[in-house]
């Protein structure tokens, strides 16, 4: 496959997100510019300006009409998808990490980290679409140190989070209250979470090199997937028995080895066998965001070298054995 | 007058003649096509900088791919530029497509390391190889008979893995090894194994057709995704190969549907014939034979 390579950002990449038909991507980066894409051709549709910090990640409506992003300026922004005009924001006492709607879209999770004396903290609002306002619902603390992901369970009943403490934790939504805490998830930083297309199942990806394959109801370990590159970003296939995973040696210790050392390929993973199917190169930074499109089709990969690439399957990857 | 006045500026007028007739004699653009496969043809003339008249014919091959979106996808392919990207023109380059190819990779270190450790059975091929002889397709260290990628072939055929490769291997293995044992002289006629014989080509025919020809299978009846990869591992495990070629559409790319297949060994190939003629693979029967010397065909 011949990748299409995108260079819109100016910074590491930091979170890709495709939209539910996966025909547009959105793009956050450490420069203070989302930026919405088309997927088939890598074309830049334009920027979404107003953020005056490093954006950490952002999600979608279904109907592609809204987008919301989390930035380090501690805002969070309501954005019209399609003229870039912002419609909201949302100040609050720290760093902006995570967010994403709920099922249904009636509701909104942020997350914030500890700064300044506040604790980190998953938040969740209340989402009105009148007038394209946010009504604060309730605040859950708990996790030490920053929260790095949270996502809603089933029936958005539970919230399921993890964070630099290495524990994956589930939330009651309606009481705030710890359900479940599995200490010791992972050996180090917990960097990525995303759930399966069908939302039972999730997978987790560490700095300690290794992805992990969960039960969303009971957080149950069903598959460990180790490899030899601290991870930084994890994907599920939504057509096949894939899991992709990407990362790198650290940004910082990049310069002490030659780029075929650091493990900046994209690799990919049988998800029930746990072997190695192939990995793909071209980043020579480390892997800092990764997406499948809905379609299983073709996969996007963001990197600390500030390139977005494009990669359209080819034949041979559906009848890879 | 006039026509004096002409004829005055003959050396202009002849220079005139010259262009008109090189403009004159450029015939216009010719398109056919697309045909049947696909294929349309433009034949243009152009005059070269140092004067030649040149006809250049282009082979265009056309598809079209038909993909359907949803109308709000529709509706977004129109949407207009903002933020940093407006007035943006295809030749910013803010994303390109990469010049080189990428593939996936399978992977070297990762997964090598692991099955190294972990697979005692690999452990036991790297150390006595002479060990493993598959029962199926008789090849020796390169997997278990439990493992062959002939095992249904084998259960399709009615034969039982236990008994029947045996008997078969016997008299293709024995003609062959006896005389290399000896080291004598070994007769042209008998070189190919004693399969030779019951292939329909005689004993003088068989030592004409050594070279390129030998121990040439033809394989029909293959369907056009079949490419050399694929018949390498259908036809690898009864011997080494020294050869395949598929013939491909010299246009389309595509498969024209028979293959040539070399092995090294004769009876490695009548094997792979027993085995294979009638095998049914990718929906069609495989036709499998010695391929007819050249001489033969004509």
């Amino acid at each position: 496959m011949r990748p299409i390579l995108a260079k819109g950002h100016e910074r590491p990449l930091t979170y890709i997100k495709f939209n539910r038909e996966g025909d547009i991507f959105f793009s956050c980066a450490k420069d203070h510019h989302p930026t919405l894409w088309y997927t088939d051709s890598g074309e830049r549709i334009g920027t979404y300006l107003g953020h005056n910090g490093a954006v950490w990640s952002c999600d979608v409506t279904r109907d592609t009409r809204r987008l919301i992003t989390a930035s380090a300026d501690t805002t969070f922004k309501l954005w019209d998808v399609q003229s870039g005009k912002e419609l909201y924001s949302l100040d609050f006492e720290g760093p902006a990490r995570y967010t994403c709607f709920s099922t249904g879209e009636q509701m909104c999770l942020l997350t914030t980290d500890a700064f300044m004396g506040h604790e980190s903290c998953i938040r969740i609002m209340e989402m009105n679409w009148e007038d394209d306002s946010m009504r604060r619902v309730q605040d859950i603390y708990g996790h030490q140190g920053r929260i790095t992901r949270a996502v809603w369970g089933p029936l958005n009943k539970t919230i399921i989070s993890t964070g630099e403490d290495r524990t994956i934790r589930q939330w009651d939504v309606e009481t705030g209250k710890e359900l479940m805490c599995i200490e010791d998830a992972h050996k180090k930083t917990i960097q990525d979470l995303e759930v399966s297309l069908d939302g039972t199942q999730f997978i987790t990806g560490s700095l300690d090199r290794t992805a992990k394959l969960w039960d969303i109801f009971t957080l149950e370990e069903k598959k460990c997937y180790t490899t030899e590159r601290p991870l930084n970003a994890v994907a599920i296939s939504p057509l096949l028995d894939h899991i992709l995973v990407g990362g790198g040696q650290d940004a910082a210790a990049v310069t002490t080895s030659s780029a075929q050392a650091g493990g900046f390929e994209a690799m990919f993973i049988h998800k029930i066998y746990e072997e190695y199917l192939g990995g793909v190169k071209g980043h020579f930074g480390p892997i800092n965001a990764l997406a499948i499109s809905p379609d299983g089709r073709s996969f996007v990969s963001g990197g600390e070298d500030g390139f977005i690439r494009v990669h359209h399957f080819d034949a041979d990857y559906f009848q890879m054995k | 007058m006039s026509s004096m006045s002409l004829a005055g500026r003959w050396g202009d007028e002849a220079d005139l003649e010259d262009e008109d007739v090189i403009g004159e004699f450029l015939p216009d653009v010719q398109v056919f096509g697309p045909d049947s496969k696909g294929i349309k043809t433009v034949i243009e003339y152009k005059v070269r900088d140092d004067g030649v008249k040149v006809k250049i014919t282009k082979k265009i091959r056309c598809s079209r791919k038909v993909k359907k979106v949803s109308k709000a996808v529709q509706e977004r392919r129109k949407w207009a530029r903002f933020g940093d990207a407006k007035g943006e023109r295809a030749n910013d380059n803010i994303s390109m497509v990469s010049v080189e190819q990428v593939f996936l990779e399978k992977p070297t270190l990762d997964g090598k390391k692991k099955e190294d450790s972990s697979d005692p059975l690999t452990a036991l091929v790297n150390q006595n190889a002479s060990l493993l002889v598959c029962r199926i397709c008789g090849k020796k260290g390169d997997h278990w008979t439990s493992k062959c990628p002939y095992k249904d072939l084998a259960a399709a055929k009615g034969l039982e893995t236990g008994q029947k490769a045996p008997e078969g291997d016997d008299d293709g293995t024995s003609s062959l090894t006896l005389p290399s044992k000896s080291g004598g002289y070994v007769p042209p006629s008998m070189r190919g194994g004693g399969a030779s014989a019951g292939s329909g080509g005689g004993g003088g025919g068989d030592s004409m057709r050594r070279g390129r020809d030998e121990n040439s299978l033809r394989v029909t009846n293959l369907s056009e995704d079949t490419r050399e990869p694929d018949l390498q591992e259908l036809f690898r495990p009864f011997g080494p190969i020294s050869r395949i070629y598929v013939a491909y559409d010299r246009d389309t790319q595509e498969s024209r549907g028979f293959a040539f297949i070399n092995f090294v060994n004769r009876d490695d190939a009548q094997r792979a014939i027993d085995k294979l003629n009638g095998y049914g693979y990718d929906n069609l029967i495989l036709r499998v034979e010695w391929a007819a010397p050249r001489a033969e065909q004509g």
